[in-house]
């Protein structure tokens, strides 16, 4: 186990890059709903003013 | 009145030199922005020649770059703003010959008095006279491209307040091939060597760049008129 | 009639229930590809003769920079369309595309220089993939720069639109002539990044990860289309349904 996280020496490389690919697909996922949430907000509140004028 | 599109091209040529040479201010601005960049570079980093010889290439072309960018912010912008270049959009006149027209008088003032002015801040940085011909024919060619390159990114921006920045940061990576050729072909004219092989490949840019930037160009001042 | 179902493509509506339900059909068989593909680059496959266990970064940054380039070329296709056929959907495509790619983008330059400092000695050399990277960022920036600076929507989408496709055409060249520059002033060490003759082992989870990650842009894309297609449709009716659901 140890040799797996020690990465033959090189793993102050290699972690960092995982995590830092991993945090940019995680981040996309998020980026994504958030987007999408807030444009289901937005149609939401146009639609409510529509209705709402005389 | 029938003026075929080539003749239009020439009217409009001719009316952006007339108009530029009467606003002498506004075109003299790139050529004090390419000499007072060049001083920097001494100034910043050593007076010797020697070293100053090594870098020299580099500097000219990245002064000779900002300054055109700097410039093509006027390109369309008055005639936007008179309402002149919705009546070339409007005129049924072919708008790819009048955009290439305009870009040609945007290099004729701006790209080739830099050209012509380099050699100027060359010497000062201790470049040989028998390189000259290799910083004079290199940056015409390459501020040619430059000006249509940037003349599409100049209408894509038409009327977005404050495009200074957005029209560098959109040009700059396309015209990063320019700067590539360009400054290695007045490396090799420094070094005494030949350098035909990045001036042809120049020369290959700037015919793409003819033929297709225009029409981009075009397209993109109809999209920003809409 | 086989036209039908591209003519759907164009409506929002349908687009937009079709993305919906599509999403999970990509995002799980995504996850399984790259779970199956990092195990099998960390954990089954050998270590390289030259660069030992550091030569697995290559599973995390050889899909970063294919998802870089693939992602560009996706939005720089679906802007053309856009441009020809003035399909919204395409437009809408096209702008969900470029954070996506953008994020990669960088993901791919960092990956990269970590990659490069155990195995040049240096975290940035300027070799031509990793300038080439740097200037296709650029070229990301440029592209949400512009459509951020355009208030109108559809002029925005049209703009930009045509600034993906000058770029796109600007990819191979601005490459060959990095790759040009940097063979200059390079010693020919430049190419330890390329693929090398790969034993199927190390092979096999590199082609899962590419393939894990290409499904997740369709599931991200599709994701984000979704909020493209409502900021675009502003009040239409078919609004409402959509919404409740």
């Amino acid at each position: 186990m140890n040799e797996f996280i020690h990465m033959g020496g090189y793993a102050r490389f290699v972690w960092p890059s995982y995590a830092l690919t991993f945090t940019i697909v995680i981040l996309n996922i998020v980026w994504a709903r958030r987007s999408l949430w807030r444009a289901r907000a937005d149609a939401r509140r146009r639609l409510s003013m529509r209705s709402a004028d005389p | 009145m029938n003026t075929s599109a080539l003749a239009a091209a020439r009217l409009i040529l001719a009316r952006d030199l007339r108009l530029a040479l009467r606003k002498r201010g506004q075109f003299v601005q790139p050529l004090a922005f390419f000499a007072i960049v060049t001083t920097l570079f001494p100034l910043s980093i050593s007076p010797e020649l020697a070293r100053l010889r090594e870098i020299a290439s580099g500097v000219l072309w990245v002064a000779a770059l900002l300054a055109s960018l700097l410039a093509l912010e006027f390109l369309f912008r008055d005639d936007a703003h008179d309402g002149t270049l919705e009546q070339y959009a409007l005129s049924g006149q072919s708008l790819t010959w009048l955009v290439f027209a305009k870009t040609s008088a945007h290099w004729l003032l701006t790209g080739m008095p830099l050209a012509l002015m380099a050699p100027l801040a060359g010497i000062s940085l201790g470049v040989p006279y028998a390189a000259l011909p290799g910083i004079i024919l290199p940056i015409a060619l390459g501020t040619l491209v430059l000006s249509l390159i940037g003349a599409i990114s100049a209408a894509l921006t038409l009327g977005v307040r404050r495009s200074g920045v957005l029209l560098t940061l959109l040009t700059l990576p396309l015209a990063m091939p320019v700067l590539i050729f360009g400054a290695q072909a007045t490396d090799l004219a420094i070094r005494g060597a030949s350098f035909a092989a990045p001036l042809y490949l120049l020369s290959a840019m700037a015919v793409l760049g003819v033929t297709l930037a225009p029409l981009a160009a075009a397209a993109a001042v109809r999209m920003s008129l809409e | 009639m086989a036209w039908t179902w591209f003519h759907r493509l164009a409506s929002p509506p349908h687009v937009y229930a079709l993305a919906t339900r599509l999403t999970p059909w990509f995002a799980w068989p995504a996850a399984a590809l790259i779970l199956a593909g990092l195990y099998g680059g960390l954990v089954l496959a050998p270590a390289d003769y030259q660069q030992g266990d550091g030569f697995r970064i290559i599973y995390v940054h050889a899909p970063s920079a294919w998802m870089s380039l693939m992602v560009y070329v996706t939005m720089a296709v679906s802007a053309a369309v856009g441009l020809i056929w003035r399909m919204k959907i395409a437009h809408a495509v096209a702008a969900s595309c470029a954070p996506i790619g953008a994020s990669f983008t960088v993901a791919a330059l960092v990956t990269g220089s970590l990659w490069g400092r155990p195995m040049w000695g240096t975290y940035w050399e300027w070799d031509p993939r990793l300038t080439s990277e740097l200037i296709l960022l650029f070229l990301y920036l440029g592209y949400m720069a512009l459509r951020s600076a355009i208030d109108d929507v559809q002029r925005a989408d049209r703009a930009s639109a045509l600034l993906a496709v000058v770029g796109v055409v600007n990819v191979p060249i601005i490459h060959y002539s990095v790759l040009w520059w940097n063979s200059l002033h390079q010693a020919p060490s430049v190419m330890k990044l390329a693929k090398p003759e790969m034993p199927t082992a190390m092979l096999l989870p590199l082609l899962l990860m590419l393939a894990g990650f290409t499904l997740f842009f369709a599931a991200v894309l599709l994701v984000r289309l979704r909020g493209e297609i409502l900021r675009r449709e502003r009040t239409a009716s078919w609004l409402r349904e959509a919404l409740a659901a």
